[in-house]
């Protein structure tokens, strides 16, 4: 059974194609992982009836000769997506029982490719977090240890994709959707020691994925393995009428990009990353990152993003504004939690007030501050100008580089309960990913070393808009490179 | 004409301003594929959209960004060639998603003018602007004891927000402003003006000042939905903001609603947070960007507006200028006259259609739409007129039958025997007949008692159920009775 | 810039958001926590950027005018907490 759940995405195609397993066979396997991890609280909905119908299914289509680029493949969904007739909380007290009666394009996208749906992952409340310790299913736990702790030592998984990071660490899940606003996909992939890849903004459907920041939400992959996350990627995206900001364009084979061939190509190293107080071996990490690239024949180049110490603030600008317009429609009057009230106001302020936990309440209250009357210039309209300059830096940076090599977080996993009490410093651990976020540039966290105390740290690959392809191309050389073969102590 | 207001202490001058909300005329919603048709079953025409599911996302009807470029286009206002959605942020039972999609900074239309016509001459009112936004849904409050029920069906429907200038001087240049504009929207095809089922809702912001003076505080009258009632809560209005002003007191801005049974305006009770919309760019959708070849488009396919259709009726068909007013009131009037004119005397098919016709869709309160003639019926009837087949009198009589059941002209003619008798021959048999009978009469006649002609022609017509034209037997008896 | 906690209330109340008094002091205190940590944008000249409208440069797509949704309205209550018939049901709006 454990070499099953040993195969990661290519590895169990590759065994489905040869008919050494059946979908039902390594669904199974999953499903067993996942009760003897439950542990972990990783999925909040586990679907396994649907997940051995589908299984079936696609055994059945496999029969026929049909077979999707994830055909059989288990996976597990952020419960971000709505899924049609599966209850969808965004980790929020506030949509208590509600089912959807629709699917969102990106889960319908992955169904039609043939993949078998394991259940829904926990994350942070409205995916608002990086420690996935603001759920209302309580939080996530990390399958990794420090080296030397006992087993009651409970790490964060980070966030907000902390339940998708931490079931793919765990082998309970062969791969997991999540969804990054400023880092909550790569972020996680690094606290995990998983690949997770942010594809740029507009190449995956919005449309059914319960929003956070519009302007900066993007679905993306969480997987084992960079071939592994360029297969997902691909069933996932694609153009969708239905929402105005999708991109019409073809999407690419990814995993063709996987050349494992950099020699010519030219990588960027962003001077204005060393921020202070960063720890001595994320610095290292990053020195072997730029080393491995150059021996594989990348050209190593300094260059300079100005603005980039500006990207958090602008961040927590732009982000809590859209989300407290984006949340405005949690009023308890037609799906979700309904509190008690004399009328409509009083029952709103009750429903909103229960029914949101305290970090979206922050964030609620700091973009309704931000945009109210008086403010909206200094604050919002500020963020989006500085906002211009951060893109504006990449576009320049772009014109002598094919792709930027920076750390993916600014530390490793750290305890539950750790940092809770200070928002401002759990905000900067997305230091390194809000940039490109900020800019909708495609990027990349792949594994590529251990802290001293023994857990994973990932290392971000930036690529220019739409071009996720050099971006799977420098991430699967580094990859290799690096030779990443660690494995969580925690988990199946 | 002065339209000044005589307070205690001299005169006020009134100045208002109109915000219209014109429905847009489009099968679907602004920003969802559900129907705009009007009476449906509660939250039947409603998508996830509309509802403010999660997850769901707005994209945009081309077909209403394109009546609103039209209707721009019809006021002579600039068009933007780029113009930016925002957010209206702002918590009520009938606005699902928490906001009102709008346009704030950068509407779609920006300035413009339209030309109205009062008693004593022309004003040029000035049009600030033109955006695009959605509809709210409908919010029931006195069907259950303890709840209000909401129908989303109008959520989401696309309004236009037409905003004037405060150029108007009084409740009656209000209501020809939001007549003459709802004519143009007719004609345009963008709205279909029907303020009864809430096609077109005006909200009224009036102030006084000293004739000439600074621009006085103002107040806005919400949801106006008739012309006449626009009028009245503006007169209202300002001669209760002048006796407020005249008793030392002063205006404070607000909101007020026109209560129709008093015939009064009163205060609504308000948040005092009601005012903090915290607007900014729906980060779902993209700039709106217009091209140069799209706007051309519809320019040159602009239909005839009403003004110019009037002023062409006065001179192509020679009609009097009130009753080419009357005739480019609705676009199915001015279209049903050209119909009938065509072929035909125009003052002839003017006269039938604004005499006989109205007088008779008045008295069965119908709609020209709805009316059992059609152009071509009645002009069937005209015409039978105009080549001598019947008479003007049973005509009369030929339209009442006509607009009872919907037949032809010709059908009712032959049906009653109204055909007329033309034939010389035939009506000088029946005059030697009838003089032979009344020779006494005859004789009198000769003698001097000329009157007596009518007599004789009444015999005659009589004869013939009065299908006898009228002028031969005249003519013909005439001679006769010469000889 | 700083908040007072008669703004926190307010913004709350502009959000619907019920606070109580020991919830309202926290947030008072993180909120101008986050605002001071932000303010340092300040020291960006932006006088001549304009605001970013959208990162992907594509224009906006419209749709043609056809009716494709709706007609389900048991899929729009489904969900509902209140209804009553083909209705949602709220707390009576007092005007
Ligand atoms: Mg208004
Ligand atoms: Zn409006």
């Amino acid at each position: 059974m454990s070499d099953l759940l040993d195969l990661d995405i290519a590895g169990a195609s590759e065994a489905l194609d040869a008919r050494r397993v059946s979908s039902v066979e390594l669904t199974a396997a999953y499903l067993d992982a996942m009760e003897a991890a439950a542990g972990l609280n990783c999925f909040v909905t586990p679907t396994p009836e649907r997940a051995l119908e589908m299984a079936e299914a696609s055994d059945r289509r496999r029969a026929r000769g049909e077979s999707g680029a994830l055909e059989g493949i288990p996976v597990g969904i952020k419960d971000l997506f709505c899924t049609c007739s599966i209850p969808t909380s965004a980790a929020s007290r506030i949509l208590a029982g509600f089912v959807p009666t629709y699917e969102s394009t990106v889960t319908a996208n992955l169904w039609r490719n043939g993949a078998v749906l394991l259940g829904k992952l926990n994350m942070d409340e409205f995916a608002m977090g990086s420690a996935n310790v603001n759920s209302c299913h309580g939080p996530v736990e990390n399958p990794w240890h420090r080296t030397g702790d006992g087993a009651g030592d409970r790490l964060v998984p980070g966030g907000s994709s902390g339940g998708s990071a931490a079931a793919v660490a765990a082998r309970i899940a062969l791969g997991a959707t999540g969804t990054d606003t400023g880092g909550s996909i790569r972020q996680p992939g690094s606290f995990c020691g998983i690949v997770g890849m942010k594809p740029s903004y507009g190449r995956c459907s919005r449309w059914g994925i319960i929003a956070f920041a519009s302007s900066l939400d993007q679905a993306g992959p969480l997987t084992r393995t960079v071939r592994d996350s360029a297969m997902m990627l691909g069933a996932m995206a694609g153009h969708d009428p239905g929402d105005s900001t999708s991109a019409d364009i073809p999407v690419p084979d990814f995993e063709a990009a996987l050349t494992g061939d950099v020699r010519g190509l030219r990588i960027g190293v962003p001077r204005e990353y060393r921020v202070d107080g960063m720890p001595d071996e994320i610095e290292e990490l990053w020195t072997r990152g730029r080393d491995l690239l150059a021996q594989a024949g990348a050209e190593l180049v300094e260059i300079s993003l100005p603005h980039t110490r500006y990207a958090l603030p602008a961040y927590y600008i732009i982000a809590p504004a859209e989300a407290s317009s984006n949340l405005a429609r949690y009023d308890g009057v037609r799906y979700g939690l309904r509190a008690g009230g004399d009328e409509p106001d009083d029952m709103y302020e009750n429903t909103r007030g229960q029914g949101f936990g305290e970090e979206v309440v922050r964030r609620v209250l700091i973009g309704t501050y931000v945009l109210s009357q008086g403010y909206y210039d200094a604050y919002y309209l500020k963020a989006q100008r500085v906002r211009a300059l951060i893109r504006n830096d990449f576009d320049e940076a772009f014109g002598g580089v094919d792709a930027i090599l920076t750390p993916t977080a600014p530390s490793d996993a750290f305890a539950i309960g750790e940092h809770e009490d200070d928002p401002i410093r759990m905000y900067l651990n997305d230091v390194f990913t809000v940039p490109s976020s900020l800019a909708g540039l495609p990027a990349i966290s792949v594994p590529a070393g251990l802290s001293v105390r023994g857990l994973p740290l990932g290392l971000q690959l930036i690529g220019r808009m739409f071009d996720e392809e050099t971006v799977f191309r420098v991430a699967g050389v580094l990859e290799q490179a690096a030779g990443f073969a660690h494995r969580p102590s925690g988990g199946a | 004409m002065s339209t000044l207001v005589s307070g205690s202490t001299g005169d006020w001058e009134v100045v208002v301003g109109l915000e219209v909300h014109a429905q847009v005329r489009s099968e679907s919603k602004l920003f969802s594929g559900a129907s705009t048709r009007f009476g449906a079953e509660p939250n039947s025409q409603v998508s996830l959209v509309d509802a403010g599911m999660p997850g769901m996302l707005p994209v945009i009807n081309r077909e209403c960004v394109r009546q609103a470029v039209r209707t721009g286009l019809g006021l002579g206002a600039k068009i933007n060639r780029v113009s930016v959605f925002d957010r209206k942020n702002y918590f009520y039972p009938d606005l699902p998603q928490g906001y009102q999609i709008s346009q704030y900074t950068r509407p779609i239309v920006g300035e413009g003018s339209l030309r109205i016509t009062m008693p004593d001459g022309e004003r040029v009112v000035g049009i600030e602007r033109i955006h695009l936004e959605q509809d709210a849904g409908k919010s029931m409050h006195d069907q259950d004891p303890s709840r209000s029920l909401i129908d989303l069906n109008r959520s989401g429907v696309a309004l236009m927000e037409i905003v004037s200038r405060p150029d108007l001087r009084s409740g009656a240049e209000a209501a020809a402003c939001l007549r003459t504009l709802r004519t143009l929207l007719r004609f345009l095809g963008t709205c279909d003006g029907n303020m009864q089922e809430g096609s077109l809702r005006c909200d009224a912001n009036v102030s006084v000042r000293r004739p000439g003076g600074e621009l006085g505080t103002r107040c806005e009258i919400k949801n106006l939905n008739s012309i006449r009632f626009l009028q009245q809560a503006i007169e209202y209005e300002a001669i209760r903001q002048v006796e407020v002003l005249e008793d030392g007191g002063k205006i404070i801005q607000e909101t007020r609603l026109f209560d129709a049974d008093r015939g009064e305006t009163r205060s609504m009770r308000s948040k005092e947070d009601a005012h903090d919309y915290r607007y900014f760019p729906d980060p779902d959708l993209l700039p709106l960007e217009l091209s140069e070849d799209f706007i051309a488009g519809i320019a040159a396919s602009l239909p005839e507006l009403p003004e110019t259709r009037r002023n062409r009726f006065v001179s192509q068909y020679g009609i009097g200028e009130a009753e080419a007013d009357f005739l480019v009131t609705e676009p199915e009037i001015a279209d049903f006259f050209e119909a009938l004119a065509d072929g035909r005397d125009p003052k002839l098919a003017a006269n039938w259609l604004t005499t006989e016709l109205f007088g008779a869709l008045n008295r069965a309160g119908l709609p020209l739409s709805k009316s059992p003639v059609d152009a071509g019926t009645l002009g069937g009837l005209i015409d039978l007129v105009a080549d001598g087949t019947i008479s003007g009198r049973s005509a009369k009589d030929v339209f009442s039958e006509m607009f009872e059941t919907g037949q032809a002209a010709e059908t009712i003619v032959d049906a009653r025997g109204l055909r007329q008798l033309s034939d010389g021959a035939a009506i000088a048999a029946l005059v030697d007949a009838v003089l032979a009978e009344h020779g006494d009469k005859v004789a009198e006649y000769r003698s001097g008692k000329v009157k007596l002609l009518g007599f004789f022609v009444g015999q005659v017509m009589k004869q013939t159920r009065g299908t006898a034209n009228p002028q031969l037997v005249n003519e013909i008896l005439r001679e006769r009775l010469a000889g | 810039m700083s908040l007072d906690r008669e703004t926190v209330r307010q913004t709350a109340l502009l959000a619907r958001i019920r606070l109580d008094e020991d919830r309202l002091e926290r947030m008072v205190g993180e909120l101008n926590g986050i605002l001071a940590w932000i303010d340092q944008l300040n020291e960006v000249d932006t006088s001549s950027v304009a605001p970013l409208a959208s990162v992907t440069g594509h224009a906006l797509p419209t749709r043609a005018d056809s009716v494709t949704d709706g007609n389900d309205a048991e899929a729009v209550l489904t969900n509902a907490p209140d209804r009553v018939g083909g209705y949602f049901a709220v707390p009576k709006v007092v005007e």
